[in-house]
């Protein structure tokens, strides 16, 4: 492998690689908010849709809808999508309404005197959900978040495929040049799970905090493994959210 | 808009092929997550620390690195030291092998939700540990994660458009190569993204019906 493929390709590769996770986990953040409070509403229009939002997304496949987004929309509609905007909405979409799921679950959870008191103060809907059930909720959706952040880190591969110069890109650059297929691949897949264990660090700084604000003491964590085990909080199978994202 | 149905007719008969060929990659994928979960399951439980850590370190390798990453090493790098593979085999086994380190989490998760009591009652009735787990300890642990290893199948269903990258002629590999010859790339990939969610929502209900069912034991 050479320096100047490394320089040129790599190092744009790994920053572009952030910029795609950052920019697709803003709206998959916003879309998991809007959508999984949306699914909490009264009024039963309100559900109906956000239940179609999340059935709809839920079921495609982000690859399918970044080559949709990327192909089929420039001719459908006239008008074309930078193509990393393209990644990063398919992911941003999809993944949200993975992350709907664990902002409603996390409201659900909320204990429902806390509810019944903000109604007996009279606070309106809104405030109840902003001052009471949001900051109860948002320390227990850090961890399934975290998760999420990861598969969303693993999912920002497939821009790769719609020519956006990402990490994995780069890396089938340089092995179509050095014909050297083994080294660039192990390094890259070092390189995402180094990545991962960033996300996992930030995310449990991001826990503590939310814990210290509702006044609660952080979760003791075990041995050197459950240390340096990426994945947070209970086992998937409770039924927590995950990946291609169940349930 | 112009949706053109002639070309959803020229389409159909390649895309039939396409389900044929993600409905193989799901069964085979399927069929190795589910036994090679079982597999690191059980070596994460081992007694020896030598089986433990490293089965502990390549589970948790996997599941945080990219399937996509994950395949075009298989499919570029294993055969320079050993058999190369057709691209749906790699599809396979790629599939397989990065999802069965989820379905280990589920069995681990199933097999800790067994009872005290039970291995207890294994010990008291003298039965040796392959028969404490062939009888005892999996039935149980199985049936309480059946809806959770569901899930999986479906999240694998949903990543299985990505051996069409390697060359597989997936549903989503037939619309490329469609409409690469054609031009036509509106009806093809609209076609396959409904048929996603066409086979993935009943799915999820199925399941969801099934976990009510095993929930009442």
């Amino acid at each position: 492998m050479t320096w100047g493929l490394w320089n040129n390709w790599m190092l744009p590769g790994i920053w572009i690689t952030i910029q795609v996770t950052l920019y697709s986990a803003a709206i998959a953040l916003a879309v998991s908010f809007t959508i999984g409070t949306a699914r909490t509403s009264r009024l039963w229009i309100v559900r109906f849709l956000s239940g179609i939002y999340f059935e709809l997304f839920r079921g495609a496949s982000a690859l399918v809808l970044m080559f949709w987004l990327f192909f089929a929309l420039p001719i459908a509609a006239g008008w074309q999508l930078v193509p990393m905007w393209a990644g990063v909405l398919a992911l941003g979409l999809t993944y949200g309404a993975y992350g709907s799921e664990i902002v409603r679950g996390a409201l659900a959870a909320v204990p429902t005197a806390q509810r019944e008191a903000g109604i007996a103060l009279n606070f309106t809907k809104l405030q109840r959900l902003v001052r009471i059930e949001l900051p109860q909720a948002w320390p227990e959706m850090i961890p399934p978040f975290n998760n999420l952040a990861i598969e969303l880190l693993k999912g920002t591969a497939l821009v790769s495929v719609i020519s956006v110069a990402d990490i994995t890109f780069s890396a089938n650059l340089i092995r179509f040049t050095t014909t050297e297929s083994a080294p660039i691949y192990s390094i890259i897949l070092v390189m995402y799970f180094v990545l991962a264990f960033l996300i996992t660090r930030g995310m449990r700084v991001l826990e503590r905090h939310a814990k210290a604000g509702v006044g609660k003491a952080p979760e003791r964590s075990g041995g050197l493994w459950s240390k340096l085990s990426l994945r947070r909080g209970r086992s998937e199978a409770a039924g927590a959210i995950t990946a291609g994202g169940a349930r | 808009m112009n949706w053109d149905w002639e070309v959803v007719e020229e389409f159909l008969p390649r895309f039939w092929d396409g389900v044929l060929v993600t409905c193989q990659a799901l069964l085979g994928g399927t069929l190795i997550a589910f036994t090679l979960g079982l597999v690191w399951a059980l070596a994460q439980r081992s007694n020896l620390v030598w089986v433990r850590w490293p089965v502990n370190a390549v589970t948790e390798f996997i599941r945080n690195t990219p399937l996509l990453v994950q395949l075009f090493f298989l499919f570029y790098v294993v055969p320079e030291w050993g058999p190369s593979m057709s691209p749906l085999a790699t599809g396979v086994i790629g599939l397989g092998i990065h999802y069965s380190t989820y379905t280990a989490e589920v069995y681990r998760a199933g097999i800790d939700g067994v009872p005290r009591g039970q291995w207890e009652a294994a010990t008291a009735l003298n039965l040796s540990t392959a028969v404490t787990w062939r009888s005892v300890i999996l039935p149980q642990a199985i049936r309480r994660v059946v809806p959770a290893l569901g899930n999986y199948v479906v999240a694998m269903l949903k990543d299985s458009p990505m051996i069409a990258i390697i060359g597989a002629l997936d549903m989503l590999g037939e619309a490329r190569f469609f409409s690469a010859e054609t031009f036509q790339y509106v009806e093809p990939i609209t076609l396959v993204g409904i048929a996603f969610i066409v086979i993935a929502y009943p799915a999820s209900l199925l399941i969801r019906a099934l976990e009510r069912r095993l929930a009442t034991y």
